[in-house]
């Protein structure tokens, strides 16, 4: 093999120039007599796409090698991905060659749940659809039908469930994920975060992450900030009852007694703005309600915190005069899945307004005011109005709420429970008996349906529920709506089929079309395919095709997002202000600025269940990706070292590595599951990876390995403002498993 | 190589974009993550490293080595020619870094440097993944590579000093 030499030092020296050369001669790596072995991975076809292993869409770059994905990469020209990928990225081939995919169109023969399926032609499962959907329109009116979606493909649905006639479409990203935080910056700054966040991890001096755990939940992007901002000398607050890995890069870690969020933050506006270390100018000419916040934290001092957060005064008050002596740069993160206790959205608005007395709303370091580049939507035939309200009942429950509670569509099939009953479900990539929380409920509301049918790539637990079940084709396999990013550098991304679908999957696009043509409503899929659908977006906005597919990306010129920039600070609330005080809230009878309310105890010798994250898996979409599980192939319960000692009823101490059933205050108990016995947690909580404990028996790798969480959480807190369904509020005690089966 | 402790979160991209590139069988890994956590409830400390062969000066594999497959190529990695490999194992037992795995064709594999992609004028997997870049990889007798650098401006670690192997993979605190 000829080596370019030129090449070969740009490894080792990047861009220094000509010193690159000394001490090149004697090193010429690897030439021997014997060639280095290339294990070939490099592709024949490499194929710009964007993932789906996570909802965060980095740009990809797929290798492709007789006719197989040989490893995926990220894509440089790709601004979320910028080259790298998370660990989840690199797995798509995990999911595209899973042996347990769904691979035909199947009936269900035996009784829901039972799991026992007839395998039938596309046309038998598609009129079988249509069939069951005409018949609820025609019986119940269209809006009995509900959509439950999660991921990108869903769009090709909701458009069909929207011509369709139904107005419930709803995803558990929302009312189960980041609904509060949505609502709560939205009442205080009168705009949302959006994903990705616009947030400026990379320029903050000052990080704080309340909760959060970045670097074990892994948004590429985010976490390539984080990484900037620490090697150039940020610091990091980390507020969470475990030592997280962000914890242990932090300069603080205020281990807190889960659920006193809210005393904390208090605490620090009060410790802010007694010793006016808040923003003065900023405070003074952009937020209302100063006031009246300045009254009702005067007391909420660090002495008045300490026994609700466990935090001890002098701590809560250093930390607060450091977090604000980074101000404007100092972010407090949004966080991400904020469905904790049922006062999340007051949460969140506490967070929000700390930022506001910093003044980082809108500037560098901070949060940005990112847009869109402009494309389009394809002119479709406008979709009929539909005069009823949503069954999640958003005008008389929540009016707050800006998307649909899939909480809400799920209570709704009670009959009787709302306004009017859901009667069938369509489920498009979502494993609601692991999304949404108290899985018995999922479970029998299942049982009051007329209809239900899956799509999705895998036998996941709700895909044993169905009465059909259709295959979809992986990301790597379909092309789907082009991404429109709302960024600081915005672009528009496409998803590229790179391969063939594999076995009798079809694309989400063709299912949605073809259902509707079978439902009379053709006139809304007047393309031939996705890719012209796709392309008759990107001219009409002007934007050249071929760069797109070629590169994977259209990039468009970085736009001013912060005050610094130029960007004149606007904001859509009532008052055109900041609202430290929120007027909206008070006239709908809640808190107009945050209380805390100390959350119910764990009831002696029981946790509080927590769970979060694995840097290698999404939810329990990927426990069955063996290219990714056989690197983390089970969760572990973590508990403290010390409580671990002396567990009440395990008559001796519990060790790492021993398995474990957890048992909920419900009764409800766990799989078997090791227990990590670590000195990273508080010892009134116990910890777990969300998404393992699968029982579905089509998961054959999956099934069986850890525990399920969502099983034992029987238990939610319903927010009042917006309807989210906080799920830390479950206790569960521990026994050990060896016990407890025999 | 230098791995920047301060940097990595222990995601295990590294692990795993190193399996797809070299395309190793299913329980084969070159590289892997180690994640320790010293002292007690609420005072920790956790230092975070992605872990591979280091490729030592003095490599004992080598000198274990029965039929000359691992050796010392021109450059300083340490590789092993599959065809020459019997997998004995002297290699695996005299490696104090437990680098080394048998690979499901039969040769003891590890850690290449990737210098299949260097050749190319690519970063090694690792390095080319990380979303944190914790991972540098060049050349440490040129003193203006990214590794040099690195080491002269912070201060580092390498494994097991004591054994006296000059490993070159350097953790940098």
């Amino acid at each position: 093999m000829k080596v370019n030499r030129r090449q070969f030092i740009k490894i080792g020296a990047g861009a220094v120039g000509a010193t690159a050369f000394s001490g090149l001669t004697t090193r010429w790596w690897g030439l021997d007599k014997d060639p280095v072995h290339d294990p070939g991975t490099e592709g024949t076809k490499v194929v710009p796409t964007f993932c789906e292993l996570c909802f965060w869409k980095c740009g990809v770059l797929a290798h492709v090698k007789d006719g197989r994905v040989t490893k995926l990469k990220g894509n440089p020209a790709h601004p979320l991905s910028r080259g790298k990928l998370c660990p989840r990225g690199t797995g798509g081939t995990g999911l595209l060659y899973d042996p347990d995919r769904l691979k035909r169109p199947m009936i269900r023969v035996e009784k829901r749940g039972e799991q026992v399926f007839e395998e039938v032609s596309w046309d038998a499962a598609l009129d079988e659809v249509a069939g069951k959907m005409l018949a609820i329109r025609e019986k119940h009116g269209p809006e009995a039908l509900a959509l439950f979606t999660h991921g990108f493909g869903g769009s090709w649905f909701s458009h069909l469930i929207k011509a369709y006639g139904s107005p419930n479409i709803a995803a558990p990203s929302y009312a189960q994920c980041r609904g509060p935080r949505e609502v709560g910056y939205w009442l205080t700054f009168g705009q949302g975060l959006g994903s990705p966040e616009a947030i400026d991890m990379e320029h903050t001096r000052c990080l704080v992450l309340i909760g959060s755990h970045l670097g074990e939940n892994m948004h590429n992007t985010q976490v390539q900030d984080m990484s900037r901002a620490i090697a150039r000398g940020a610091e990091l607050v980390v507020v969470d009852p475990r030592f997280s890995t962000a914890a242990g890069k932090a300069r603080y870690w205020l281990p807190i007694k889960p659920g006193s969020d809210i005393a904390l933050l208090l605490a620090w506006m009060n410790v802010i703005i007694t010793e006016k270390r808040y923003d003065i100018d900023y405070v003074e000419k952009y937020t209302t309600g100063f006031d009246e916040l300045r009254a009702h934290v005067a007391d909420k001092t660090p002495e008045w915190a300490y026994p609700h957060t466990g935090i001890e005064p002098e701590r809560i008050r250093e930390t607060g005069r450091f977090i604000a002596s980074f101000k404007p740069a100092s972010l407090i993160h949004p966080g991400r899945r904020t469905t904790w206790y049922g006062d999340d959205t007051q949460r969140i608005r506490a967070m929000a307004i700390v930022a506001a007395l910093l003044g980082s709303w809108g500037r560098r370091g901070g949060y940005l005011l990112p847009s869109k580049m402009s494309l389009p939507r394809f002119p479709y035939t406008a979709y009929a109005y539909h005069p009823r309200e949503k069954a999640d009942r958003p005008g008389s429950l929540y009016p707050l709420a800006d998307e649909t509670l899939a909480s809400g569509l799920c209570d709704a099939t009670i009959p009787g429970k709302s306004v009017y009953d859901i009667k069938a479900w369509l489920v498009y990539g979502t494993n609601l008996l692991q999304s949404l929380p108290d899985p018995r409920q999922t479970k029998e509301a299942i049982q009051k349906l007329e209809f239900i049918a899956a799509i999705d790539v895998l036998p996941v637990e709700l895909t044993g529920w169905a009465d059909v079940v259709l295959p979809e084709s992986t990301y790597l396999e379909r092309c789907d709506d082009l991404h429109v990013a709302r960024y600081k550098e915005p672009f528009i991304a496409v998803r590229q089929p790179v391969v063939e679908p594999m076995y009798d999957s079809k694309p989400g696009w063709w299912i949605a079309r073809e259902l509707g043509r079978r439902l009379g409503l053709e006139d809304y899929f007047p393309w031939k395919d996705s890719v012209e659908y796709a392309l008759a977006r990107v001219k009409a906005g002007g934007y050249d095709c071929e760069e797109l597919k070629r590169t994977g990306v259209i990039r468009g010129k970085p736009v001013p997002v912060t005050e610094e920039e130029g960007v004149a600070l606007s904001f859509a609330t009532g008052s055109g202000k900041i609202e430290l005080y929120s007027k909206p809230l008070e006239m709908l009878g809640h808190d107009p600025m945050p209380v805390y309310r100390a959350p119910d105890e764990p009831p002696p010798g029981m946790f509080r269940l927590l769970f979060g994250r694995s840097p290698v898996h999404s939810f329990g979409r990927s426990t069955n990706n063996r290219f990714l599980a056989l690197a983390d192939p089970e969760n572990e319960v973590w508990v403290n070292a010390s409580v671990a000692r002396d567990l009440p009823g395990l008559g001796g101490p519990l060790k790492s590595g021993e398995l474990v059933v957890l048992v909920n205050q419900d009764g409800v108990r766990s799989q078997p599951v090791k227990a990590k016995v670590t000195q990273r947690i508080r010892g009134d909580c116990v910890y777990m990876v969300h998404g393992f404990g699968h029982t579905a028996k089509g998961l054959t790798f999956a099934r069986g390995r850890g525990a399920s969480d969502s099983e034992l959480i029987t238990r939610y807190k319903v927010d009042p403002i917006m309807g989210g369904t906080g799920m830390n509020v479950n206790f569960v005690r521990i026994e050990r498993a060896t016990a407890s089966t025999t | 190589m230098t791995m920047d402790t301060r940097l990595c979160v222990g995601c295990q991209a590294c692990v795993l974009a190193c399996k797809a590139e070299n395309a190793l069988p299913e329980k084969g890994y070159r590289d892997w993550v180690v994640s320790e956590t010293r002292g007690e409830f609420p005072t920790l400390v956790q230092e975070n490293r992605s872990e591979r062969c280091n490729h030592c000066d003095d490599p004992p594999c080598v000198s274990a080595c029965p039929t000359g497959a691992s050796h010392v190529a021109e450059g300083g990695a340490v590789l092993v020619t599959h065809y020459k490999c019997s997998g004995c194992k002297a290699c695996i037992a005299a490696c104090p870094y437990n680098a080394r795995y048998v690979h499901s064709e039969g040769y003891v594999d590890k850690c290449t440097f990737c210098l299949h992609r260097v050749q190319r004028g690519e970063k090694p997997g690792c390095v080319d993944i990380c979303p944190t870049s914790a991972l540098r990889f060049g050349d440490l007798s040129d003193p203006g590579s990214d590794v040099s650098k690195a080491l002269r401006s912070r201060k580092y670690k390498v494994l097991k000093p004591e054994l006296g192997l000059k490993p070159n993979l350097y953790f940098l605190l």
